[in-house]
């Protein structure tokens, strides 16, 4: 949670300086979903989730260079500078985006899930979405499947109250959202995204009902984003005082004083750890600094897989 | 040589690459219990069983990202759309997450999928039925687009194109599934990407795909009569685009008819003109001609459709203009 906040902070300093372009949505407030949920899962598991991807990538495992580097559109990204801030990718880390469109990861991310039954690897997949993805049609074609077919998914509503400027209330119909896994059957559970030991003690139930029985979950995370939409969005639909109050439940506030008072950490042993985490991402930041640019020549790769079943194929994309 | 219908083609085309590979799976409304809408997938799910021939329910957007969601993950899922013009609703899936993800990501993903059905005008099913979307496809950049005209290239299309380990569009014509040809048994492959001489002659080239590739070959038979020697070049891949057969046919006969069932603006007909002539100005005797749809939806009777369609009639009567 140190961690990604301080690399927000870090890219927030840094579209401020022009270094980073385009669009960039910051997770400040949220950390506890991410860190809450994937922390749960096991190594190869699956994440998705949509634009807003910093913190899911980093908690993934996604080296936080590569993360800024991607920032700075640089070579050393995590997608080689061709997907921006909405657009983390890592195979490796089995970190599936970063995606732009709302709510299109989530048939995609059922197809993960529909996979690896079919190849019965006995993984799961963590889907996440905003408040506001959860109004597309794709999300609910996609939620029948996976309740049809049974499959080791679930899905995270990350509610923070404001799909871009507009309030919930103004938004979806039906509160909680979690009425809307009733239609499917589907299992449903709430968790406070601002208490990161209550998103851990979801989490872990819907993944053992994926894992062991191969049912689908929607769960839905309250939570509260400190910062606009994007960096474009001065937020002028919310007051200040909203805001401020709601920095009075920092999840990271909040699981430091729980530490502390179960005497598990002692204030220095805090303190060590964000200076650790703050020199992270500084590191990160001057790593992405002193990238490279990617050749002009790139531009050309990666549109195409290449081909190993087929004899001939694409002379024109052969060198 | 076995004659099989273009429907029979597809199917064995299907059957012999799931045999070959398990991964390999078929998607897609009344595929399996029904035998297909079009009977194209008949008998598969009696072969293969539902773990690999599923019927979806009628939900295009996702069934249609979950397949893409499964190739990503490594299966090489083929999805079928009971008609093409229902892809419309499952455009953002394959427009942003099967052609893009493995460029927005730097290549660490690869998509081998195949979205099918059928597609084109002529049977008076109206606008909402009868659309021929390979232009809106072919625009994309990491989508392959193919429409078959003949069984042969049915089969050994459909074949390298679930061999792929890209996403590949290919678009069957509804009127075609009947349409009966020899058609290599077995392993028989074809190449994605390149054209095909369906008829060689000396005084005109016409450029075509899919249902307009008959249309322009039965003109060409009639004008045959009348000693008008037309060579006709079926596309099958739109794209990515073979020019080189193009221009080497253009280069023999020195003049070129366009004939496309698409609506005219900015059909992939526009696109061969503009290559043509760019780069065969000097060969050209008569401007390049393109024949298409009508600039109107389909209509659903009969007559006016026929009218809106490429169809012989206007066909000859472009060829005559060109040779004019």
């Amino acid at each position: 949670m140190l961690l990604i906040r301080h690399f927000e902070e870090k890219a927030k300093q840094a579209f401020q300086q022009g270094k980073i372009k385009g669009f960039c949505h910051l997770y400040n407030g949220q950390e506890a979903v991410a860190v809450g949920t994937i922390s749960v899962l096991n190594d190869d598991d699956a994440v998705i989730t949509a634009y807003r991807d910093h913190g899911h990538a980093l908690t993934r495992g996604v080296d936080p260079n590569a993360c800024m580097a991607e920032l700075f559109g640089k070579i050393t990204g995590c997608s080689r500078g061709k997907g921006g801030s909405m657009h983390f990718f890592d195979a490796k880390k089995h970190f599936y985006g970063g995606h732009g469109i709302v709510g299109g990861q989530i048939p995609l991310g059922t197809g993960l899930a529909y996979a690896q039954k079919y190849l019965g690897t006995n993984r799961v997949t963590l889907a996440y979405m905003g408040d506001g993805a959860i109004n597309q049609g794709a999300v609910h074609e996609a939620m029948n499947l996976a309740a049809l077919w049974k499959l080791p998914i679930i899905y995270i509503i990350e509610n923070n109250e404001y799909s871009m400027g507009t309030t919930i209330a103004r938004s979806s119909a039906g509160d909680p959202l979690t009425k809307r896994a009733g239609a499917f059957d589907m299992a449903a559970i709430q968790a406070n995204g601002m208490d990161l030991d209550d998103v851990r003690a979801k989490t872990f139930e819907a993944v053992s009902l994926a894992r062991t029985e191969s049912q689908p979950t929607l769960m839905e995370i309250r939570t509260y984003r400190y910062f606009g939409h994007s960096m474009s969005d001065p937020g002028n639909y919310r007051s200040k005082e909203e805001i401020e109050s709601r920095r009075q439940n920092d999840p990271i506030e909040l699981y430091k004083a729980r530490l502390l008072e179960q005497k598990v950490a002692t204030e220095e042993s805090l303190s060590a750890l964000d200076e650790e985490a703050l020199a992270e991402a500084q590191a990160a930041y001057d790593f992405a600094e002193h990238s490279p640019e990617p050749e002009l020549d790139t531009v050309f790769e990666d549109i195409f897989a290449p081909e190993d079943q087929i004899a001939e194929f694409r002379p024109d994309l052969r060198g | 040589m076995p004659t099989l219908t273009y429907r029979e083609a597809l199917n064995e085309a299907l059957s012999e690459e799931m045999e070959r590979d398990d991964r390999v799976m078929l998607m897609g409304e009344e595929v399996a219990e029904y035998d297909g809408a079009y009977k194209v997938s008949k008998g598969l799910l009696k072969k293969f069983g539902p773990k690999r021939i599923i019927d979806t329910p009628i939900s295009e957007t996702g069934f249609s990202g979950l397949a893409i969601g499964a190739a990503m993950y490594g299966l090489r899922p083929v999805v079928e759309f009971m008609t093409w013009s229902f892809s419309l609703v499952a455009y953002d899936q394959i427009v942003n997450n099967a052609a893009q993800i493995r460029y927005m990501s730097g290549g660490q993903f690869s998509f081998p999928i195949v979205f099918r059905g059928s597609s084109g005008g002529g049977l008076q099913v109206g606008a909402t039925h009868s659309h021929t979307p390979e232009n809106w496809y072919a625009n994309v950049p990491g989508l392959t687009v193919i429409t078959p005209s003949f069984p042969d290239d049915a089969k050994g299309l459909l074949k390298s194109a679930i061999r792929s380990n890209n996403p590949v569009c290919f678009l069957e014509n509804e009127k075609l599934y009947g349409y009966k040809d020899e058609v290599p048994e077995g392993e028989f492959l074809v190449d994605i990407g390149k054209a095909k001489v369906r008829r060689e002659g000396n005084d005109l080239t016409i450029v075509s795909n899919s249902g307009s590739t008959h249309r322009a070959l039965n003109a060409a038979k009639i004008l045959e009569a009348e000693g008008i020697s037309v060579e006709v070049i079926d596309l099958r891949t739109i794209k990515p685009l073979d020019f080189a057969t193009i221009a080497a046919s253009v280069t023999k006969t020195n003049r070129l008819l366009i004939v496309e069932e698409n609506k005219p603006f900015a059909g992939w007909g526009a696109q061969v003109a503009y290559q043509v002539q760019r780069e065969l100005f000097d060969d050209l005797d008569a401007p390049v001609h393109r024949l298409t749809s009508l600039d109107v939806p389909q209509p659903y009777n009969g007559a006016l459709e026929q009218a809106v369609l490429p169809n012989e009639e206007r066909v000859i009567a472009a060829i005559k203009e060109v040779l004019a």
